[in-house]
């Protein structure tokens, strides 16, 4: 199959067309199909996808399996996959499906959300495959459209808010990046991503209204970039849009946000800024190490004080997602495999967290902490699901959150002892918060009047959660799958990006630079 | 020679015989009730001559010595304003009809502005310039208080000649100035005249005027004063008729000017146009966020897409000007079907302009709600639509003009815009319910015309239809 990775993109979509075209929506019948061709369908493209993943030989460092077909001003439609986007396709489609069966009980425009949703994996398969900075900011962008409606028609109480929130100030962000795509176009004279990656931009000291910038151009074009993934990913402080959009989203979109979409951004950190501009990676990134260990401390400790679960877990998301970056820019072996590793990771553990909340909400509609408590006496087997993935999520060691945590802390201690005390401390924190979650939630007596009848998880339920719990302790007790694949990408990676730093010799030690280019931040 | 001349206006020739008799016809026979096949008449008539002039082939010829020119760019702004005007005529029959203003001038009215806005792009002499734009400014005022027996239509109409007269005014004197130190009104003379990098400041001045003349006509900020009260007073299918193809004849007569007859000179006017794009380009998009009323959200819209457009002439480049001709092309296509959408917005029977009428109008007619989603994501410029397309290429030209700094402060200013955007999509798809809600149903036609630029503006992702290469080509032939 030639068009493999186009066919895994746009299956969903295709599906999706033909739910709005053919399905007249409004009865149970119709909401029925619905949701049966969008299973069908998530479930069809994880199948192909597997193909992708048989095919893939992880000893090739570069792109494999590329597409290429003529496209406008001299842009390339151009798929393609390497060791660091293969396991993120995977990620997307084997989380579909589990999202699409997590939304069985919505009652409300069955039709438009599942081809919501649909045209939404099509678009973050896109995101990943895309060799191509246009095609790219293509798919990155169009993914706004369908969680703006997400959020904004199946959302909670507050999701106009929310969903303004969301779109504006992640557009605000990557509007930047495109204004960056375009001086990249005019400055290499393509739009292709793996001659973009051989390309050597400018790093040139100059001034810019009175500052002087270090690194020059690739300073100005890593800034770009950075604006647009550190608000998707989110880093402290631009991280404010990510409580808001969870507590508003439905439990799918939650899920999806969770574990697919913050991963777009530590993507692009890792096939734009890190491999294309490594002297503003050097430049900027012991800054980037500290935003990143703040982050994490500062929000396990808001963590700590959230009443709303959902809340609680978006802010563990976001000291997570600090592992992440402080990984990839501490741009070594360890820290690099670690971040890549700890994002898949957490495509799982968030997610089904994610999901675990949603279980109790479906039954009590509130998410208050102090709603609940003592569920283990009626729901065992949710105690348990529960559990495993706060132990998870704590990074406990057995299942995949350790890997990550462990790997990317390693790599920036190498680079940074101090930053790795600090952010060592949020692995400490991150008990307390989801620990203490756990414990106010799923222990103690049955008190509430209210929850005297609730019941345990369903079948369908259980099913969903299944896959999540065996892909996380396989995980972390065998991690060498994951690292083999992402290891010679990430390694040619790195290779190039030290030949780039020690050729273009800047004078002074890094971290004393790094003022100078958050001033002009 | 002057057969070779006649046989380069005829398309020209032909319309304005058209509608001369057209207009002798309709006066001594049926009156008012010739007005629907007029329209119809007209409307097909426009779309015969665009396919004529799309595939007539023949690089760049001139006719009258010079004042009349015919070339890549004329053609491709020629067909661009006569299919938005046959559109946009089409759209507009039922509508009139019904509120009783189907009356036999407007066809003819329309026609007659498609001709001066032909003449307008392929203009090659200040005389020719100003024949046309009058021709069509003419018409314009005319149409703008179609309705007369109502004040706000009236007032419309006189607001725009009066500020039009005053734009004509500007417009007039700057040619003036420029025939006097050029000591000629043809393009290519002055262009001589002008010379390489330099020129005198009388000439300079004669830009400047002839500039805030046409800046009038585009309505980009300063002169933008007058668009959201007309758009807001005139019928609706005259708005639609404003916003599209006068736009594009407009803008054709811009590029027209700066780079035939000022082309040497790039440096002094690209900073007067990359003013004017910056300006619009923020007011558009601040001050449509306090809108209540459609029509004048689109008037500000409008403003703040001139703004980019006019981004893509401030380049000075041959990428800039494809860069503002797929821009206009993907503007009037995007306006046509949202103004589809707004002539179907009625309740009971009567035309409706307030927003909040929009409250959860996705549940009465899903169709129609998600068609115009499309319109609204692809005016924002949100990808994967085609109004992206439009916002890279003007990007890009600007970035490679030198204009960094406006292509920056123009994103900026296209997430300012998204906001006022994405509150229609709210009301539509999540707002209060309301129990006034629009009527469901209405026009087939109306449906199509807002169906097909739906479609298209998710389509066009393949390969924008191939106007990439007729812009590119009608470009190089301005620019060169």
């Amino acid at each position: 199959m030639d068009n493999l990775l186009s066919i895994v993109t746009f299956l969903p979509a295709l599906a999706a067309l033909i739910l709005g075209v053919f399905l007249k929506g409004g009865d149970a019948a119709a909401d029925r199909n619905a949701r049966w061709l969008a299973l069908i369908a998530t479930s069809a493209t994880f199948l192909i996808s597997l193909f992708i993943l048989a095919q893939f030989d992880p000893a090739n460092p570069g792109f494999q399996m590329v597409e290429e077909g003529e496209w406008l001003l001299g842009m390339t439609y151009k798929l393609g996959v390497d060791g660091i986007s293969v396991l993120f396709v995977m990620l997307t489609t084997f989380i579909m499906p589990l999202v699409i069966a997590a939304s069985w009980e919505v009652k409300d425009r069955v039709k438009e959300y599942m081809i919501a949703f649909l045209l939404l994996e099509t678009l973050m398969l896109g995101v990943f495959m895309a060799l191509d900075i246009v095609l790219f900011y293509l798919f990155f962008e169009g993914g706004l459209i369908p969680m703006f409606l997400i959020i904004g028609i199946w959302g909670g109480k507050n999701r106009i808010y929310a969903a303004f929130k969301f779109f504006l100030y992640t557009f605000l962000g990557s509007v930047l990046m495109l204004v960056a795509l375009v001086a990249m176009y005019a400055d290499a004279g393509t739009t292709d991503i793996p001659t973009l990656l051989n390309h050597e931009f400018a790093f040139e000291s100059f001034s810019l209204l009175g500052i002087q910038v270090i690194g020059g151009f690739q300073t100005l074009l890593f800034l770009a970039f950075f604006a647009s993934f550190a608000v998707k990913m989110p880093m402290w402080p631009v991280h404010t849009w990510l409580p808001d959009a969870h507590v508003q989203a439905p439990t799918a979109g939650s899920v999806v946000l969770a574990s697919i979409l913050l991963k777009l951004g530590g993507y692009g950190f890792l096939r734009f800024n890190l491999p294309m501009f490594p002297v503003g990676s050097e430049v900027v990134g012991p800054l980037v190490l500290w935003l990143s260990a703040i982050a994490i401390v500062y929000t396990s400790l808001v963590a700590l004080v959230q009443e709303d679960m959902k809340k609680l877990i978006a802010y563990s998301s976001v000291a997570h997602m600090g592992y992440v970056t402080m990984g990839i820019f501490a741009a070594n072996q360890q820290g690099v495999d670690g971040a890549i590793f700890q994002m898949l990771s957490h495509g799982f553990i968030s997610g089904a967290l994610f999901l675990c909340v949603g279980v109790i909400y479906d039954r009590m509609h509130t998410r208050e902490i102090d709603a609940y408590g003592g569920l283990v006496n009626r729901m065992p087997a949710y105690a348990l699901v529960f559990m495993l993935f706060t132990m998870a999520n704590v990074g406990l060691p057995g299942t995949s959150g350790f890997i990550g945590e462990f790997l990317t802390l390693m790599g920036v201690f190498q680079v940074n002892t101090w930053i790795a005390v600090l952010a060592t401390s949020g692995v400490i924190l991150s008990a307390a918060y989801a620990l203490w979650l756990y414990r106010r939630v799923v222990m103690g007596d049955l008190v509430k009047e209210s929850l005297r009848t609730i019941t345990d998880m369903s079948r369908r339920e259980r099913a969903i959660f299944a896959p999540l719990a065996v892909m996380t302790i396989w995980l972390g007790i065998y991690p060498a799958p994951i690292l083999d694949r992402i290891g010679p990408s990430v390694e040619a990676l790195l290779e190039t990006y030290d030949d780039r730093v020690a050729a273009a010799d800047l004078a002074g030690p890094r971290v004393a630079e790094a003022p100078a280019a958050a001033a002009d931040h | 020679m002057l057969s070779a001349d006649l046989t380069l206006i005829l398309p020209e020739i032909l319309l304005s015989v058209y509608a001369m008799l057209a207009l002798i016809g309709a006066v001594y026979t049926g009156k008012d009730q010739l007005a629907r096949p007029l329209i119809w008449l007209t409307s097909a008539l426009f779309v015969a001559f665009a396919v004529w002039i799309a595939t007539s082939r023949g690089g760049t010829a001139n006719a009258f010595g010079g004042m009349f020119v015919v070339d890549g760019f004329a053609r491709f702004a020629k067909v661009t304003i006569l299919v938005s005007a046959a559109a946009v005529l089409a759209m507009s029959e039922e509508y009139m009809a019904r509120r009783g203003l189907l009356r036999f001038e407007y066809p003819i009215l329309v026609a007659l502005a498609a001709v001066g806005m032909m003449v307008m792009v392929s203009a090659g002499d200040l005389i020719a310039l100003y024949m046309g734009l009058e021709l069509q400014s003419l018409a314009l005022y005319v149409v703008a208080s179609l309705r007369r027996d109502s004040a706000r239509s009236t007032e419309a109409g006189l607001k725009y000649f009066v500020l039009g007269a005053l734009s004509s005014g500007l417009l007039l004197y700057g040619a003036s100035l420029t025939y006097g130190y050029a000591g000629t009104t043809l393009f290519s003379g002055i262009l001589a005249a002008a010379g390489e990098g330099t020129v005198s400041l009388g000439l300079l001045f004669g830009l400047v005027f002839l500039t805030s003349g046409i800046a009038f006509k585009v309505s980009a900020v300063p002169f933008h004063m007058w668009t959201p009260d007309v758009y807001e007073g005139a019928p609706t299918p005259i708005t639609a008729f404003f916003a599209t193809a006068p736009k594009v004849a407009a803008m054709g007569l811009f590029a027209r000017l700066l780079h035939d007859a000022f082309g040497g000179v790039t440096g002094d006017w690209k900073q007067i146009v990359a003013f004017l794009s910056l300006l619009s380009m923020f007011l558009g998009s601040i001050a449509a966020i306090g809108q209540t009323n459609i029509k004048r959200l689109m008037a500000y819209s409008s403003i703040a897409h001139m703004g980019y457009a006019l981004m893509g002439l401030a380049a000075g480049t041959a990428l800039g000007v494809q860069a503002l001709l797929i821009y206009m092309a993907i503007y009037v296509t995007m306006n046509v079907g949202t103004f589809a959408f707004i002539l179907s917005m009625e309740r009971d029977g009567q035309p409706v302009t307030d927003i909040a009428s929009l409250n959860m109008y996705s549940r009465t007619e899903p169709g129609k709600a998600l068609a115009m989603l499309v319109l609204l994501f692809s005016l924002a410029g949100v990808p994967p639509l085609v109004g992206f397309f439009g916002k890279l290429y003007v990007l890009r030209a600007a970035y490679d003009g030198g204009l960094a700094w406006l292509a920056l402060a123009g994103v900026i200013a296209s997430v300012i815009g998204a906001y006022y955007y994405l509150r229609i999509v709210f009301l539509m798809y999540f707002g209060s319910e309301r129990d006034d809600r629009l009527d469901a149903g209405g026009s087939g036609v109306l449906w199509l015309f807002l169906a097909v630029p739906a479609i298209a503006m998710v389509a066009g992702v393949v390969n924008l239809f191939g106007i990439e290469g007729a812009a590119a080509a009608a470009a190089a032939s301005l620019v060169n």
